[in-house]
């Protein structure tokens, strides 16, 4: 506790001596000496906490998957289900179980899916004595509940004032710091200005969080005038990904303390702020983007292709617009330790208040962020294909399912192309070999 | 929030689904876990409208007919109890099931109560045969707009020429288990928890 204290005050220190002291802070130490050392004790002790944890009252264990299923395709199923048919194959190839196929992997999807619980928040293998990540609660010991309750404690007392206080520092900085950048009319000294106010905020806001973020293969760092797509887990991605350079960012104009801290943002680097009215456009969108990348100076832009929160076990399908801007596109892979907290933000469940609040009275934030090398749209490759190339690259880094279905079956219907792609397959199932017995019925006895 | 599963569950409850459905006192929180995530309005009850939003039953051609199983006559709403009872038809039979006493009454899940519950997927009326339409009906909605009407039309002739035994044009459920009987140790609509 001694070295947040000090952190603090070092942190009133730097914004007070700012203006005097510019050239020292090239390199901002974001850590001091003390917040290294406590970072690297609180963590052992947290990760010793919850081992120990387990050990004392062994939780139940929550399996990943309800349901083993098989993972034969359609064909191979209805083989199966087909293989000791009595009658031959020429008098037509349905079955009265074939529709048993069908009810099968309905039920099977009524009982888990592999859709809805992207939405909502990882089940973990042990409790990490966290009340919000408890799913199956039952009383286990005395011991359990007075160790949970000094945590609730620690947490609600002890860190999240101190988190408070540091987030509001370094957001009140950063729209001071950039309104006051705004004013700079030089173009060098200003980009340089800037990026620091951004790095410093976004450090700031990251230690009020406890975030300890480990970042791999920085020579992959996005560079000026690139796109920087990553998986979204939650908006805390951002403060995540801009602790370690600067980036425009993209998105809707709010109203609100949001539009101000929006606002004050332009006016030191340029970043792009939709208006709701000019999000549907997605040509403009598109135009708007290109314009911005084209301009070689410019900071990368950071997009998350899924357009909403998943909750990190998984990479969503990516929405093919940011692939057809062109430029290079530096694929960036971020996974949460679930251990120390809940990092998923369920938009339908909380709102962002709640939601941040949460974030302050977790143990921890600790993430792994993965720069992937830069890829271009080869020759050939539409858009599509190359938002699943991205998308599969991502997803094998961070150790995630690559999952082909659409974030946005959080809130809309799933679109009826694919119970008619599943129609269709099944139907040249049963025309299909008619068809070619018809056509060859010398070659019928080597068809089963 | 997150301790909502086990405390609206009375251990009573449990003990009688246990005993009416076989699943285990772990599956049966479990699955209620996974009513409860399905059950948006929170009133206790699914809604046709809340197995729709699992996707992947949405893009099922059969998902229709499945959510209409869980469907008692003529009702829109399904709690948690009538839940099980259909899933309970389809946990796979254990092997210290197979030589009960025979006196007591058939376990949902035997094989003849899947058959008859496969039956009934076809069987809408309830009139115990599958007539020509009935097949028609179903044969329609795994095809989709693929095949013509005379195709599938002469598919579901052709079907009902070699089930049925007694000439009625239709299927009863003794000629479908025997078609079903041949292949009856693949038709396990089992699901593993």
């Amino acid at each position: 506790m001694q070295g947040q204290k000090g952190q603090v005050n070092a942190m009133l220190l730097l914004g007070v001596y700012f203006t005097l002291y510019i050239q020292s802070f090239s390199y901002i130490p974001h850590s001091t000496g003390f917040s290294i050392i406590f970072n690297v004790l609180y963590l052992k002790i947290s990760d010793y906490a919850t081992n120990s944890v387990i050990y004392l009252c062994c939780s139940s264990l929550l399996f990943p998957g309800l349901i083993q299923r098989e993972g034969g395709s359609m064909e191979q199923e209805m083989g199966e289900l087909r293989r000791y048919r009595t009658q031959s194959i020429s008098r037509g190839e349905f079955a009265l179980s074939d529709s048993f196929y069908f009810y099968r992997k309905g039920l099977e999807s009524i009982v888990d899916d592999q859709v809805t619980q992207r939405f909502s928040s990882e089940e973990l293998v042990s409790w990490n004595l966290l009340t919000r990540t408890n799913h199956n609660f039952h009383y286990i010991s005395l011991r359990l509940t007075v160790i949970w309750g000094l945590g609730v404690i620690i947490r609600y007392c002890v860190l999240f004032p101190l988190r408070i206080t540091l987030a509001i520092i370094g957001i009140s900085w950063l729209v001071i710091g950039t309104t006051l950048v705004g004013f700079l009319p030089n173009r060098r000294v200003k980009n340089w200005l800037s990026e620091l106010v951004h790095l410093m905020c976004y450090r700031i806001c990251a230690r009020g969080l406890s975030a300890t973020i480990q970042y791999h293969n920085k020579n992959n760092k996005p560079q000026k005038g690139g796109i920087c797509v990553a998986n979204h887990t939650s908006p805390i991605d951002i403060v995540i990904l801009a602790n370690d350079g600067c980036y425009a960012m993209v998105g809707q104009s709010h109203s609100g303390l949001m539009g101000v801290i929006q606002r004050s943002m332009v006016r030191s680097c340029p970043h792009v702020w939709f208006e709701r009215s000019e999000m549907r456009d997605r040509h403009a969108v598109t135009s708007r983007l290109r314009a911005h990348v084209a301009a070689k100076r410019n900071l990368p832009i950071l997009i998350f292709p899924e357009g909403t929160c998943i909750n990190n076990t998984s990479v969503m399908m990516f929405k093919k617009g940011s692939f057809e801007i062109g430029g290079t596109i530096y694929p960036v892979a971020i996974k949460y330790d679930p251990r120390f907290g809940d990092a998923f933000w369920n938009s339908a469940k909380y709102n962002m208040v709640s939601y941040l609040l949460r974030m302050m009275t977790s143990w921890a934030i600790v993430v792994n962020v993965w720069y992937l090398p830069p890829m271009t749209r080869q020759e050939g490759e539409d858009a599509t294909k190359f938002a699943n190339r991205v998308k599969s690259a991502i997803a094998h880094q961070g150790g995630l399912l690559d999952m082909a279905w659409d974030g946005s079956l959080k809130r809309d219907k799933v679109k009826e192309e694919f119970k008619e792609h599943q129609q269709k397959m099944y139907s040249s199932m049963v025309v299909g070999k008619k068809a070619r017995n018809s056509q060859e019925p010398h070659t019928e006895s080597s068809k089963s | 929030m997150g301790s909502r599963a086990s405390t609206l569950l009375r251990e009573e409850e449990i003990e009688e689904i246990k005993k009416e459905t076989g699943f285990s006192h772990s599956q049966i929180t479990r699955l209620y876990s996974r009513f409860t995530s399905l059950d948006k309005g929170e009133n206790g009850t699914l809604s046709r409208e809340d197995f729709q939003r699992i996707p992947e039953l949405a893009i099922n051609p059969l998902g229709d007919r499945i959510i209409n199983a869980f469907f008692p006559e003529g009702e829109d709403q399904v709690n948690f109890r009538g839940f099980m009872r259909t899933l309970a038809h389809f946990r796979p039979i254990e092997d210290n099931e197979k030589n009960k006493d025979p006196i007591a009454s058939e376990p949902l899940n035997s094989r003849s109560n899947k058959l008859l519950f496969a039956f009934r997927l076809y069987d809408l009326d309830r009139d115990d045969k599958i007539s020509r339409d009935e097949l028609l009906q179903v044969l329609r909605m795994m095809v989709g707009v693929n095949i013509s009407d005379e195709q599938l039309g002469s598919i579901a002739d052709r079907t009902i020429q070699e089930a049925d035994q007694n000439g009625d044009n239709s299927i009863s459920f003794n000629e479908f288990i025997k078609v079903g009987n041949v292949y009856i140790l693949y038709i396990d609509i089992d699901i593993d928890i």
